[in-house]
């Protein structure tokens, strides 16, 4: 079945199953391997995605969902002058990353966070997050970034 | 920095070690002078992003290369799965060539026995070994390599190199004001004769080791473009999921392939050694294949397995009586018969799961002679064998390219997705690349043992006298195959065999009970159970005795200055003796493991209906020389919550012969609104370096237990919380 859908702006169009999880449309079928599996049950975080802006576990939703609509992956992330995006550079500044794996996941989820929480005070920053895993225990940074990167894009206004 | 810093530390280097290892100068090169390929296949790439020239103008030796457009590579011959080796080695090799870290490239390895890790025999990464295996030889290879570029421009100035200096990869003869970058000198410094020993600097002198360095990886890891080994693209690359037959050491009778066949994108759906392997254009192919698979096992003779019973054989085991005596110092029957109090307890922890999240997988392709994977291993020399092995070519036709590993914590040092990738690969004649699903990662995981324990403690005037502790579980080695004729397996008495207190009577037993269940390393092996029971015992032994347990440890550790040195710094920055600060209570607990000691201090709150929650640890270690402080920082974050993840509520367990648990909803790892403040603070050491992937996660568990003791009176005696009446709160 042929969907048409967006990806990090770009018009795509894609011949799979329709019960395919956009997970594996973005990374079998697109070539976009920064979205990452994991759990495959939308418990981990791992592979979240922006769709129409709103994060979303790319396990979750099949590609019939996802048809006409608009998603955002951690390779879409960066700015219009390919510069990282503000969470990014938090996370580098802050050296978040350990064996990486979750580090996508937790970048989208952060950064749909701050678009509608600009100041997140730390219980918000924890239930906001909470659902990303990560097994090397890198929460403690990720905070930390977080932070960073609200105090960045607060300046930038 | 010059080259004749400070050079009161002359170290031979072995001139054999270089040759083997692909020097120029000895004419026959074991390693070819070309870098491991950034095709984008497989193999990271370098921090700098940069493909590097396809030629090597000087390669050195194995772990140095140095092109004519002035990139310096190292070649990191360790797996980085997120304790920073990517970073830390190339910081050993840097500080000694005396090159630009803003410039440093890095590649990953290829499988060589040049890159053999001294400690471990083999291409290894695991033990908290890197830095102890690197710390001599790196340093050797960055100061022979520099030696020889300013030879050669000493040679083509006509000076004498001891007039030359070298920063940020320029050697400069300031008598002269000449200089030359090493991309300039690279292909006449290749002609100049390896050195049969070189000058280390001393310590004092380092400008990067010992210096907080960001990551390497952090940029590829941040932008999706970091390629784990789920990650890796061939042309005409086919995905396989392998299933396996759900009860331990089953196998497959017979199966029926035809509707799994006619699922839209399936290519083949073939028997191999571990199970019926689907193979297809895509993930989820493979799965629909994999879900319309009809499959008739033949369980075999674990089918009644379960939990309960492997808990009663324990107990049947222990009271048999037949153990093999670890450790025996003084006379503690006696000790313990005359003693005014005894303590006594069973402790009890479960089988665990590494749920790395990078679900088991590899990529192999068949070659017209060989085999080639790419695989996120801490193996190299084990894949190696494994993928010529299945592929029936010899080990040198077997190629293994190593990709980032998204965790290992041990697991991906054992070879099982190796082998199903080849035989997928031979079985489609194309490029396979195998993924576990998580449910196939979970229950096909080889686990850190379960163990049931017996202690006693002789307690009098004030302090403890006595000390017997008898284990009881399987063997890693056993169950692999790789005990020898030895009674204790050593890693099932780490942690408990070297009880570091001046007690005067121990006694350490062991009574090996095997299982069928697969066991294998997990990140810290025996001391990640041991610490627990060992230094939990020891605070509900230092209650016995009326004592303070962390005033009873100082005391009993008064000819230990390394294991006191941390237990105070652990102690001083909790505030430890002063009221709470966060929750209800301390705890205290102190291990060495890996060359390594750590002390950490929890801070827990407990509930009256049984919710915890951990606020603030300390960490205190001292693993010797540092070379990347905020690498230590980060492992013992990590091992912090490694080992509190376990702590609160991993366990694994069987029934009918089956694991039980799946996947994250019924194995709950530690999640971000259950995670304590974390502290670390380095105790400064000047003897050799210790491992620090490891040590930070044994103390965590018996320090937040002894905060729960502390806080209610009733001791922990079994993990995890949640299986002994507690809550995350």
């Amino acid at each position: 079945m042929a969907v048409e859908l967006t990806v990090n702006g770009e018009h795509r169009t894609v011949d799979a199953l329709s019960d395919t999880p956009l997970l594996w449309v973005l990374r079998d079928d697109l070539g976009l391997t920064g979205t990452k599996y994991s759990c495959g049950i939308g418990e981990c975080g791992a592979c979240t995605v922006h769709l129409d802006g709103q994060p979303v576990a790319a396990c979750q939703v099949s590609l019939s969902r996802a048809a006409g609509r608009s998603v955002t992956t951690i390779e879409g992330l960066a700015g219009d002058d390919g510069g990282p995006h503000p969470v990014q550079a938090a996370w580098v500044a802050e050296n978040v990353p350990q064996c990486g794996f979750c580090q996508s996941g937790q970048i989208m989820t952060a950064t749909a966070f701050l678009a509608h929480t600009p100041d997140p005070d730390d219980a918000a920053i924890d239930a906001a997050l909470s659902g990303n895993l990560c097994r090397c225990g890198t929460y403690q940074r990720v905070r930390r970034a977080v932070r960073r990167a609200a105090a960045t894009m607060q300046e930038a206004k | 920095m010059g080259v004749e810093t400070a050079n009161n530390q002359r170290t031979r280097v072995s001139r054999r070690a270089f040759l083997k290892a692909g020097a120029l100068a000895g004419g026959g090169l074991l390693l070819g002078l070309r870098l491991p390929p950034t095709d984008g296949t497989a193999d990271a790439a370098g921090a700098d992003g940069n493909a590097p020239e396809a030629d090597t103008a000087f390669a050195p030796n194995a772990w140095v290369r140095i092109d004519t457009d002035d990139q310096v590579t190292v070649l990191v011959d360790r797996s980085e799965m997120g304790q920073g080796v990517m970073t830390a080695l190339p910081m050993l090799v840097c500080e000694e060539l005396e090159a630009d870290w803003a410039r440093i490239g890095t590649r990953f390895a290829p499988a060589d026995e040049a890159y053999a890790n001294r400690l471990l025999g083999s291409q290894i990464t695991g033990g908290s070994t890197a830095i102890r295996n690197a710390w001599q030889p790196l340093r050797e290879a960055g100061a022979a390599a520099r030696t020889m570029l300013v030879a050669a421009a000493a040679q083509r100035w006509g000076v004498s190199a001891e007039t030359c200096r070298v920063e940020k990869q320029v050697v400069r003869h300031p008598e002269s004001g000449r200089s030359a970058p090493f991309g300039d000198l690279a292909a006449a410094a290749a002609e100049q004769p390896v050195p049969d020993s070189v000058a280390l600097k001393d310590p004092a002198a380092f400008t990067l080791i010992g210096t907080p360095t960001d990551r390497l990886d952090a940029p590829p890891k941040v932008d999706g473009s970091a390629r784990f080994g789920m990650d890796v693209q061939l042309p005409g690359l086919l995905t396989a999921q392998v299933v396996r037959c759900p009860v331990l050491g089953g196998s497959v009778a017979s199966f029926d392939a035809s509707a799994a066949e006619a699922v839209p994108g399936v290519r083949h759906v073939v028997e191999i050694d571990s199970g019926v392997a689907v193979i297809a254009d895509g993930y989820w192919p493979a799965w629909k294949g994999r879900e319309a698979l009809d499959v008739q096992w033949d369980y075999g003779p674990h089918a009644g397995l379960s939990s309960d019973a492997i808990a009663q054989q324990f107990r049947r085991d222990a009271d048999a009586g037949k153990a093999a005596t670890a450790r025996d110092d003084g006379d503690t029957a006696a000790a313990l018969e005359n003693a005014s109090k005894t303590v006594e307890a069973e402790y009890e922890v479960p089988f665990l799961a590494h749920a790395c999240m990078e679900p088991m997988n590899c990529t192999a392709r068949l070659t017209d002679d060989g085999v080639e994977v790419w695989v996120p291993t801490q193996n190299q020399t084990a894949s190696q064998e494994a993928a010529a092995e299945v592929a029936g070519v010899p080990k040198e036709k077997a190629h293994v390219h190593t990709t980032y590993l998204g965790g290992g914590f041990g697991r991906r040092s054992h070879t099982d997705f190796v082998r199903d990738a080849v035989a997928c690969a031979r079985a489609a004649g194309a490029p396979v690349k195998v993924i576990w699903t998580r449910a196939d990662t979970t229950r096909h995981d080889r686990f850190r043992p379960a163990t049931y324990n017996r202690l006693a403690a002789a307690v009098g005037d004030g302090t403890v006298k006595g000390w017997r502790h008898h284990i009881v579980g399987p063997s890693i080695k056993a169950n692999n195959d790789m005990l020898g004729g030895e009674a204790v397996d050593s890693s099932s008495v780490d942690g408990a065999k070297d009880l570091p207190y001046g007690v005067g009577n121990v006694h350490i037993a062991y009574t090996m009970s095997n299982t069928p269940v697969p066991l294998w390393w997990w990140r810290s092996v025996g001391n990640s159970q041991n610490g627990f029971i060992r230094e939990a015992f020891f605070d509900e032994a230092a209650r016995a005795a009326g004592r303070d347990p962390y005033e009873l440890r100082r005391e009993l550790l008064a000819d230990q200055p390394r294991y006191r040195g941390v237990l105070e710094r652990a102690a001083e920055a909790a505030g430890w003796g002063a009221g709470p600060r966060h929750g209800d209570a301390r705890g205290i607990a102190l291990m060495k493991s890996f060359g390594s000691y750590c002390a950490e201090v929890a801070e827990v709150s407990v509930t009256p209906d049984g919710r915890v929650r951990v606020h603030r640890v300390d960490v205190a270690i001292d693993c010797g020389p540092v070379v990347n402080p905020d690498t230590v920082t980060q492992q013992m974050e990590s091992g912090v919550v490694y080992g509190l993840s376990a702590a609160f509520d991993e366990a694994v367990t069987v029934r009918r012969g089956q694991v039980e648990q799946t996947n994250f909803d019924n194995y709950a790892i530690l999640r971000m609104d259950q995670m304590p403040e974390v502290h670390v603070h380095m105790v400064a050491s000047d003897s050799s370096p210790g491992g620090v992937g490891e040590p930070g996660t044994p103390p965590i568990a018996p320090a937040v237990a002894n905060a729960i003791l502390a806080a209610t009176g009733e001791p922990v005696r079994r993990l995890p919380l949640t299986r002994a009446g507690f809550r995350p709160a």
